[in-house]
């Protein structure tokens, strides 16, 4: 071989390569649902047909820019309507469009075919993580919250990035291979989106009304995704982790996780006391409260009031309680009443009332909270 | 006819001068000077948020901005850029343009035309002023959806009005512009002889009056919501928030053809003089803008997608969607057959024109890819969508609107405006608007969100290079004040018809128009 077809071969394997790499992040991501797949290729058809209409008509714009000048002598024709041409330019976009058109149609009522799952997890939005309620199928009971997982500080720059940045949650969502999963989507406080670009899937999230879809995920894999409808302040950070394993895993995981949630439920009568009440609550409000609040208690007002001494907190404990309870309606303020269980509310609450300046010394029992719903 | 119309440019001396004769003015001219420099001004404000979002979006991290701060830019800038800039810039055209063109003395109703502009003002102080307050900013995006918005501080409560105050604007601009339209054409001007760039707007002052009061009615209800125990928009109380985005998109797609029409009509006034050759297609170029403005009524549901409508509910609205491609097809090639067998020069005008359509045709063709709902359910809301509006919006009306300026901006000041600057301003908006906003088609398709402060390492390298573009891209836009001011001072006298090929009533007063015009109508053959 010569060493210019040696050299040129070269070149050929190194764009190939570099177009390979290139693939993920110029265009759609590599799909794993039959309906991801569909969509990918509707949209590489749909590219290649307006290039070709693209070329065709800046060609003959630039060749009539490049002929049609007047420094190079052209002669202004006079003709200014031709109902033949007119007719033709009409009619064949709308054919062009009739050919787009059909395997939209039946990309759309495949995507809209919810029946017969053999999994369905209600998927909450809240400002801002999401929680999964795993409805029926197996796995049935299951619940999770799912909050960012990346650290402050790599936010801030102070440490350095990892690779899946702002693209990792604490508790994923876990889904065996290959089987239906339904996902109704509602939300808790204001719209959101859940989206899982391998998967194909994209469905709002909406206060108040339950939405679904689908999707049946043909390889194993960690899939991850964001909300995609601008929910408020940290719309950017939470994102969605999916985890396709196979059914043993599956299967395993629910065991593991029905096990976590029995030996985590607590006793709703057991009477605590200041110093595990204040532990526990400062865990829940790095979770749920922080990111508005803020860990230092001071907010970031007017937006998020500062619990440091605020009034609320120092004040009557039956106030502070419903509004955690119930939320705030026209504030960001959201219901927590069925985010967090009896124990965790009390404990975030007698956090509140007993950290930073606040020093009411009250002890808010889980059976006060039970009284209060 | 040209030779009969007297210089009355100074005999102004009848009324105030000094401030006052900017406030109570009634003459189109100045009314349309106006217009245009406020929507400047509004253009470098919402210029200096996009900047400051780009800064942010540099690299992964949060450097420059926080996430509040950061929506409240984002949302700030698309409201100050479509109602502060885009909308008012077209109506100063409008005011210059429509009477002399279609040989009146002046708009219909002077004062009302007066009033429609003085109240933006206000509105636009209320919309910036909005930062100062406690809370900041509305940060709920724009479109201002419910319950997002119903969250917000009393910045909400500020762009509410604003929206208010710009709609009541509009709707009286439109009013002026149909009356003027359809009853002060100069006797012989028919129908169907009016400039399209008259015909364009006609129709755009339709869609305003058709739409604005819908918005109006969606943000009267947040109002409401927010204030007044109703609940419009929450489900607790028997509302709905996905009936807010009904109502706002059915303003809202109508809206997109009130930013995009009258820049088909200034295209379609700057092709023809620059090719020496009559506009291909006049009368289907006229029933295109009115196919577009009726179907731009039924198709408002493409924005939503992923709300989960109905099979049936979004095969309609796709088609529909679809459907806009053959009219909108049909201006593209008309332009392209006027260009063919003409005589072509490329002065500044003529640069902007054809780069518009080139840019604006792909903005075109990313709108029938997004039609397609199975695939605009994996674009909605990503950087595809951010590219795809700001090629049909700055690509498209932005571009349009400086090709119209450097066409007229002789007849606006009597001089020449200096080619050489104009065409560098052209070049370096053209390559750094794609440098800017090409990349975004490839973070949206890769899967990065719009709307956020900070995103994956992924994106990293394409958010740099747009971040890069965009700054050129503002930068370039201070060559225009440059070109503007040179112009406005001096330069080389421009004749009555500053353009060789160029047609119609505005290229027979004088350059600069002199303050009255047509106050004996001419007569068109």
């Amino acid at each position: 071989m010569s060493s210019v077809a040696r050299t040129g071969l070269a070149i050929l394997a190194a764009a190939s390569a570099s177009s390979v790499m290139a693939e993920s992040s110029v265009n759609l991501q590599q799909p794993v649902t039959q309906i991801a797949t569909e969509i990918y290729d509707m949209h590489t058809l749909m590219l290649v047909i307006c290039l070709v209409i693209f070329i065709a008509v800046f060609g003959v714009m630039f060749w009539s820019m490049f002929a049609h000048r007047k420094s190079k002598g052209a002669v202004a024709a006079h003709f200014h309507e031709n109902t033949t041409v007119e007719i033709v330019w009409t009619v064949i976009p709308v054919l062009i469009l009739l050919g787009m058109a059909y395997p939209a149609t039946k990309t759309v009522i495949a995507m809209k075919d919810t029946s017969n799952p053999d999994i369905t997890i209600k998927a909450t939005g809240y400002q801002w993580k999401w929680g999964y309620d795993y409805l029926k199928g197996e796995g049935e009971g299951v619940k999770l919250i799912s909050n960012l997982s990346t650290p402050r500080d790599q936010l801030d720059g102070r440490e350095a990035k990892g690779d899946n940045y702002l693209l990792e949650v604490d508790q994923p969502m876990v889904v065996p291979v290959g089987k239906k999963i339904r996902i109704l989507t509602t939300a808790n406080d204001v719209i959101h989106a859940w989206w899982v670009p391998a998967l194909g899937v994209k469905q709002d999230a909406i206060p108040g009304f339950i939405r679904d879809t689908w999707f049946r995920a043909d390889k194993e894999g960690v899939f991850r995704g964001n909300c995609a409808e601008l929910c408020g302040k940290d719309h950017g950070f939470m994102p969605i982790e999916v985890h396709v394993v196979s059914e043993e895993k599956y299967a395993a995981w629910v065991a593991e996780r029905k096990g976590m949630q029995a030996a985590t439920a607590e006793d709703p009568n057991k009477v605590w006391d200041l110093a595990e009440l204040k532990t526990r609550g400062e865990q829940v409000f790095a979770a749920n409260c922080a990111a508005c609040h803020q860990a230092d208690g001071k907010g970031l007002p007017p937006a998020f009031p500062a619990l440091d001494g605020s009034a609320v907190v120092q004040g009557p404990k039956m106030a502070q309680i419903e509004t955690v309870l119930k939320g705030r309606e026209g504030t960001a303020m959201a219901a927590f009443g069925k985010q967090l269980s009896d124990t965790e509310l009390a404990a975030v609450i007698t956090y509140t009332r007993n950290a930073w300046g606040n020093h009411t010394g009250e002890v808010i029992q889980p059976a006060e909270i039970a009284a209060a719903r | 006819m040209a030779a009969v119309i007297p210089d009355h440019l100074h005999d102004h001396h009848h009324g105030p001068t000094g401030l006052m004769r900017w406030i109570t003015t009634t003459n189109h001219k100045d009314i349309g000077t106006m217009y245009m420099i406020f929507s400047f001004i509004m253009f470098l404000s919402g210029g200096v948020m996009a900047l400051t979002i780009r800064a942010e979006l540099f690299q992964p991290g949060l450097q420059v901005v926080q996430p509040e701060f950061f929506n409240q830019l984002t949302s700030m800038h698309g409201l100050v850029m479509v109602f502060g800039a885009i909308m008012p810039a077209f109506v100063g055209f409008a005011n210059w343009q429509i009477p002399l063109m279609i040989g009146a003395s002046d708009m219909a109703f002077a004062r009302m035309n007066n009033w429609s502009f003085w109240l933006l003002p206000p509105a636009a102080l209320l919309l910036l002023g909005s930062f100062f307050v406690p809370g900041g900013a509305m940060a709920a995006g724009w479109t201002m959806y419910a319950p997002l918005s119903v969250q917000m501080g009393m910045g909400m409560d500020m762009a509410i009005f604003a929206v208010h105050i710009m709609g009541i604007s509009s709707i009286m601009g439109a009013i002026n512009i149909v009356v003027t339209v359809l009853n002060m054409r100069a006797p012989g001007m028919t129908m169907m002889k009016m400039p399209l760039f008259c015909w364009t707007w006609l129709i755009t002052a339709y869609l305003l009056i058709a739409v604005m009061p819908v918005l109006a009615g969606a943000v009267t209800m947040v109002l409401t919501d927010r204030h007044f125990g109703t609940s419009f928009f929450n489900a607790a109380g028997g509302g709905d928030p996905v009936l807010y985005q009904h109502v706002f998109w059915f303003f809202g797609h109508p809206e997109v053809y009130i930013m995009i029409l009258p820049a088909f009509g200034i295209i379609s006034e700057i092709i023809p003089t620059f090719a020496r050759k009559p506009l291909f297609g006049y009368a289907s170029m006229v029933y295109a803008t009115a196919s577009i403005a009726i179907l731009s009524f039924t198709v408002w549901a493409h924005h939503m997608f992923t709300t989960g409508m109905p099979a049936v509910g979004q095969l309609f609205f796709m088609y529909a969607t679809m459907l806009i491609a053959v009219p909108t097809g049909v201006k593209v090639f008309n332009w392209v057959a006027t260009m063919w067998r003409g005589s072509m020069t490329f002065e500044t005008p003529m640069l902007w024109a054809t780069g518009f359509i080139f840019v604006f045709t792909i903005g075109g063709f990313t709108g029938l890819i997004c039609a397609i709902a199975p695939i605009d359910i994996q674009l909605q809301d990503t950087y595809y969508v951010v590219a795809h509006f700001h090629y049909v919006l700055v690509a498209g009306s932005l571009f349009a609107l400086f090709a119209g300026a450097y066409y007229w901006l002789p007849k606006w000041t009597g001089h020449m405006a200096d080619e050489r600057l104009g065409k560098i301003h052209f070049w370096c908006s053209m390559v750094f608007f794609n440098i800017t906003f090409f990349p975004m088609h490839f973070l949206g398709l890769a899967g990065m969100p719009r709307r956020i402060p900070d995103y994956a390492l992924q994106f990293a390298d394409f958010n740099a290079l747009a971040t890069i573009g965009a700054f050129g891209f503002g930068f370039s836009q201070l060559i225009f004040i440059v070109v503007v001011i040179k112009c406005v001072k001096g330069g080389e006298k421009a004749a009555a018809r500053s353009w060789e090929g160029a047609q119609g009533l505005e290229w027979t007063v004088p350059s600069p128009a002199p303050h009255h015009t047509f106050e004996v109508p001419p007569v068109v053959k």
